[in-house]
């Protein structure tokens, strides 16, 4: 029990081993990017240990060619030297954060410094003379050395006194910040500094606000009957959908847990169909609804002998798509916060003799205030970043989003315009988000303590179980009308031409046949929707992790700068993703971060897309976790490690599942960023559907879609399995009975 | 059964300071404070909210760092060291049970990062529940137990891990007065049994003064007193501690020197001779217990002249209120019997080992 000196070999298990693995990357793995996976290990057989595509960074500097990697064998063999000093040795703590800082720093330094051409910088090369020497983006053995040199760093900073000296929780804090700083930050700013730059390649201020001051961005023409600008539409957009959505989502939220209703299970995943479809469906579905010649449109003309018009493209097509696609979000989000209002504070309300709606009104709402702001702020700044609706159903309703594509790819190619763009939805979404923290203000929402809570929820007051059943009730009817489409669509040979049903699209896209070989997948799909499972595979679990260790990070441990951690981990989600998609493109084309091309670029981009829905999930649920839960599992001896992973992680299996269920599915539905990503190599299946709709394509794009759809039922359901609920003895059965 | 704690540590703080902010504006939660906890005894931190009792509480925990000073546990410097490498655990106020294991589970929970293997961890964690008379809710959830019951296992699952210090934060405030009787009994039973090192934090002065070897009494952010709860109560150093702890007459009073360390203490009319206690010539404050305060006949020679204003009836004795030339005066009298009533004329004199001298 005593953690005493007879372990002293061993007292810095986690410091051995992150030296081990600093070793490794060093002396034994290829130093730069290999041409296959690490893992196919067709590196051993290239040359290896002295080829220069293939050589660990230690036989790189042993031939002295390239000998500023040299610095960095003193940086790992000081550390040797803190390994047999106690934690509160002050020497230990030094000598780490010495050896971690200068390591971490030398190796970005001389990566920024020397890429393929030598010298990147024009001072470098006339202070110390040309360069001969060259070299590619960083691999497998520079990375791990540089996570070697960064867990030192940290652990020195524990070691100081830091955060109560724990080893993990800095640990996690520098992880996180080094990864969102690499992947964010850099390329934004990378991307941002082309606000500045003029057609001549110098910087300047003008440029900036030339573009800035633009009347297409800001133009107030729509109340005289012309167009307004981007800005503006985007703005208002955003709010209606952050509401509504909101709105809807606790409606939702509400039927499922504080009804009598029959059918939550149907509802539950009816509501979770819009999340999995990728986004561009709903706006077509809805063209065929109400486009000029859709069903509907064409029916209500016939009926009232109207001539059809085209009132659907624009604002309310765009706002009826978002709507349905970012509902089910706000109903995510909801869901574990409802069920997480402690039974207990509506029971002593009710026995103060508040009634349903009264407790309802001045408990229940109240305390769901944390998840309501969530709410809203996630559906505004989805609604901001959408691209896909506004490109299909925009018309001449200009949003920021779109304007941003245009900017980039169109016939103007302004990356100036794109970058200024960019910046005033950044603004949008930053305010957003201080007008939620100023409503929240500073007062504790915590329901769940240590103590057992076996309360049981009271039902909804009558006056408002009404309009809840009904709002969700023409919702879901929308949306089963919705899918019915998309499903019908599929099977119908030309939509509008030749309305006769075949499984022709189908087979197009997934035909397989069986030789003695095996399997041959001759479908013109399989490629991609093999690529797009397995980076979705990869990305959820990965965003999920991320995004829960910072939601832990930011609910329970104070430390410097957090309110600035919170922002940058936000910050990636408030930016679009065709600026991701370009700002990657830029910043990782090159080394020392030469990933263009590959599925790690869709893998990051996935992940530093979706934490932020993470981070808000457990942030949300987090806060409802009382902090003397850890403070106990603390003092009963395990560690902050022990404790998020025994005692934190089984109290927010909703949360976990939310974030899972939104990355895996996102990443399967995303384009915006994906369109600029992808290669010949690693197509993914949005992109190849936009491929066959700009083909005309439709039968088979639809088709694709419902397969997909399918999927990730399929995927969703799988998840909610895998992940199981807790039991945490809430009389919630019993209850449902009883009253 | 679990064996006597032979790993019970002492707790020394050494000029610890704990500021909440920054130097010029924070919060200053423990101002400077020393304190010697001996091993195998439970020491109570007793004050009332806001006076740096919990704050000192969760710096042995290591769930807060000092500001500036040592802490010591056994012989070992711990300042730096977090909870999770302290040999401490604690009991919460909330209990803090997890509530998605099982009570079996709960008590386990440290056992399990503490190196034993499975079957001696189910065997301890069994141990304890036996010891705090659960051994047959092993498997149900903490929200299907009773407060106490829930207070129990949070005893039990510290106590498995035999600390080398075993922290309690207000135990007691969540149960009702007959449970918490029982229970705090229990605690202290247990504690002398196991011989542990107990901290033991609250505001209910009666149950400091039932559990504890020696109680710490804190007052913003510093220690007003410490002593056996018999010091506490029969020599309260300041006014503060006299007030605080139990209930007391506070009068002033006018000293001058007698002897070796004693003092004539002048009440009005009224004189004795006192332990001096460091107190100056001059003005001074002189606390009296209730019960310790004599009513006699009117008249009386050295005595202080008063008037019975409310006589109460309680069972076991009656609850006067006199009043003095000096103010009105508390007292408690034994003989129920005694004809006390409002308006009566009495004089009053204080036992001989009742009244103390107080630094202000």
């Amino acid at each position: 029990m005593v953690k005493t000196s007879h372990q002293q070999a061993f007292a810095h298990p986690t410091l051995l081993l992150w030296l081990i693995v600093g070793w490794a990357g060093f002396f034994l793995l290829p130093w730069y990017g290999v041409e296959d996976s690490i893992f196919t290990f067709t590196w051993m057989t290239e040359g290896y240990p002295t080829d220069d595509d293939v050589a660990p960074a230690f036989f790189h500097a042993l031939g002295g060619r390239k000998i500023w990697l040299l610095p960095l064998v003193a940086f790992l063999i000081g550390p040797l030297f803190a390994l047999r000093r106690d934690k509160s040795d002050p020497l230990h703590a030094k000598i780490l954060i010495i050896c971690g800082a200068l390591g971490f720093g030398w190796l970005i330094a001389q990566g920024f410094s020397i890429g393929i051409r030598g010298w990147n910088f024009q001072w470098m090369a006339s202070l110390f003379g040309p360069l001969e020497d060259r070299q590619f983006g960083m691999g497998t053995g520079a990375m791990l050395t540089a996570s070697a040199f960064l867990f030192m760093l940290t652990q020195g900073i524990a070691g100081r006194g830091a955060v109560n000296g724990d080893i993990f929780v800095v640990g996690a804090i520098g992880f996180v910040v080094t990864i969102v700083a690499a992947f964010v930050f850099y390329p934004i700013l990378n991307m941002l500094a082309s606000a500045f730059v003029t057609q001549e390649k110098t910087y300047s201020v003008t440029v900036f606000f030339e573009k800035f001051t633009d009347r297409r961005l800001w133009g107030l023409g729509c109340f005289e009957g012309g167009r307004c600008g981007a800005a503006w539409n985007s703005l208002i957009l955003a709010i209606l959908v952050g509401f509504l959505t909101t709105a809807l989502g606790l409606a939702f939220a509400l039927v499922v847990t504080r009804t009598g209703f029959r059918f939550k299970k149907v509802l539950r995943a009816l509501t979770v169909l819009p999340i999995i479809t990728p986004p561009f469906v709903i706006g077509l579905a809805i063209i065929l609804l109400f486009g000029l010649s859709g069903n509907v449109t064409r029916f209500v003309a016939d009926f009232l002998d109207i001539s059809a018009t085209r009132w659907v493209y624009g604002m309310p097509g765009v706002l009826i798509a978002q709507i349905l696609a970012f509902t089910p979000i706000a109903f995510l989000v909801l869901i574990g916060v409802v069920e997480g209002v402690s039974p207990s504070m509506e029971e002593a309300a009710q026995t103060l003799r508040a009634d349903k709606w009264q407790t309802f009104k001045t408990v229940t709402l109240p305390l769901m205030r944390p998840g309501l702001a969530n709410a809203f702020l996630l559906g505004f700044i989805e609604s901001m970043a959408d691209f896909g609706n506004p490109l299909v159903l925009g018309g001449n309703f200009d949003v920021l989003s779109t304007e941003i594509f245009f900017a980039i790819v169109g016939a103007q190619y302004d990356q100036g315009r794109a970058a200024v763009l960019a910046i005033v939805l950044l603004g949008f979404t930053l305010a957003a988000f201080w007008a939620q923290r100023f409503w929240l203000g500073k007062k504790s929402y915590t329901t769940m303590t240590g103590k057992g809570d076996s309360g049981v929820h009271p039902l909804l007051p009558n006056s408002l179980a009404w309009p809840v059943f009904v709002v969700a009730g023409i919702w879901t009817l929308f949306t089963i009308t919705i899918y019915v489409m998309i499903v019908y669509g599929s099977f119908v040979e030309l939509w509008g031409v030749r309305n006769t049903l075949t499984f022709k699209h189908y087979v197009t896209a997934f035909s397989m046949k069986l030789t003695d070989g095996g399997i041959h997948w001759t479908g013109s799909a399989w490629d991609s929707f093999w690529t797009t499972l397995q980076i979705a595979a990869i990305a959820a679990p990965l965003t999920a992790a991320v995004g829960l260790v910072t939601a832990y990070l930011l609910t329970r441990q104070n430390f410097a700068g957090k309110n600035a951690f919170e922002f940058g981990t936000m910050l990636s989600f408030a930016i679009p993703g065709t600026v991701i998609g370009v700002s990657y493109i830029l910043a990782f084309n090159v080394p020392p971060i030469e990933i263009t091309g590959t599925g790690i670029i869709l893998v990051v981009s996935f992940i530093f897309r979706n934490m932020p829905v993470g981070v808000r999930a457990g942030i949300a649920s987090m806060s409802q976790l009382d902090k003397s839960l850890d403070e106990s599992s603390l003092t009963l001896g395990a560690n902050s490690w022990q404790t998020f992973l025994n005692v934190i992680l089984p109290l927010l299996k909703p949360a976990i599942l939310a974030a899972l269920v939104y990355s895996f599915v996102r990443a399967m539905t995303a384009i915006s960023a994906v369109i600029f990503l992808v290669s010949a190599e690693y197509n993914m299946a949005t992109s190849y559907i936009i491929g066959r709709v700009e083909n005309n394509d439709y039968g088979l794009a639809i088709a694709y879609c419902t397969t997909l759809i399918v999927v990730m039922l399929l995927a969703v359901a799988l998840l909610q399995l895998l992940v199981g609920r807790t039991n945490i003895g809430r009389r919630l059965n019993q209850s449902r009975t009883n009253v | 059964m679990l064996e006597p704690n032979s790993k019970a540590a002492s707790v020394t703080f050494d000029g610890v300071t704990k500021l909440y902010g920054s130097a010029a504006t924070g919060v200053r939660a423990v101002d400077n404070v020393s304190l010697n906890i001996e091993a195998g005894t439970l020491v109570t931190l007793l004050g009332p909210s806001g006076c740096g009792k919990t704050t000192t509480l969760r710096m042995i925990a290591g769930l807060e760092m000092p500001t500036d000073g040592i802490v010591r546990i056994g012989d070992q410097n711990v300042t730096k060291l977090p909870a999770t490498d302290r040999d401490v655990s604690m009991v919460f106020q909330s209990y803090a049970l997890f509530p998605h294991m099982s009570v079996l589970e709960n008590v386990s929970y440290g056992l399990k990062f503490s190196g034993f293997n499975k079957s001696e961890t189910a065997q301890r964690a069994r141990a304890g529940l036996e010891l705090v008379g659960l051994a047959n809710y092993d498997t149900r959830l903490p929200s299907e137990l009773s407060g106490g019951q829930q207070q129990r296992v949070a005893v039990a699952r510290a106590l498995v891990l035999e600390p080398q210090v075993l922290l309690f934060d207000e135990p007691l405030s969540n149960l009702d007065a007959k449970l918490r009787r029982q229970v705090r009994e229990e605690i202290r039973e247990i504690q002398q049994k196991l011989g542990l090192t107990v901290v033991y934090v609250t505001h209910d002065q009666e149950e400091a003064l039932a559990v504890s070897d020696r109680i710490i009494v804190m007052n913003n952010a510093v220690i007003a007193q410490d002593g056996t709860p018999r010091d506490l109560f029969e020599a309260p150093a300041n006014r503060f501690v006299a007030d605080f702890i139990g209930e007391a007459n506070i009068l002033d009073c006018e000293i001058s020197a007698a002897g070796e360390g004693m003092a004539t203490v002048k009440l009005g009319g009224y004189q004795l001779d006192l332990p001096r206690r460091d107190n100056p010539d001059g003005k001074s404050l002189l606390g009296v217990r209730p019960n310790r305060i004599i009513i006699g006949k009117a008249g009386a020679s050295n005595s202080l002249q008063g008037r019975i204003l409310r006589s109460t009836y309680v069972g076991s004795h009656l609850e006067l209120t006199i009043s003095t030339d000096l103010g009105d005066l508390f007292a408690t009298s034994d003989d129920v019997d005694a004809p006390y009533a409002p308006g009566n004329e009495v004089s009053v004199t204080f036992a001989e080992s009742g009244p103390v001298l107080l630094n202000s």
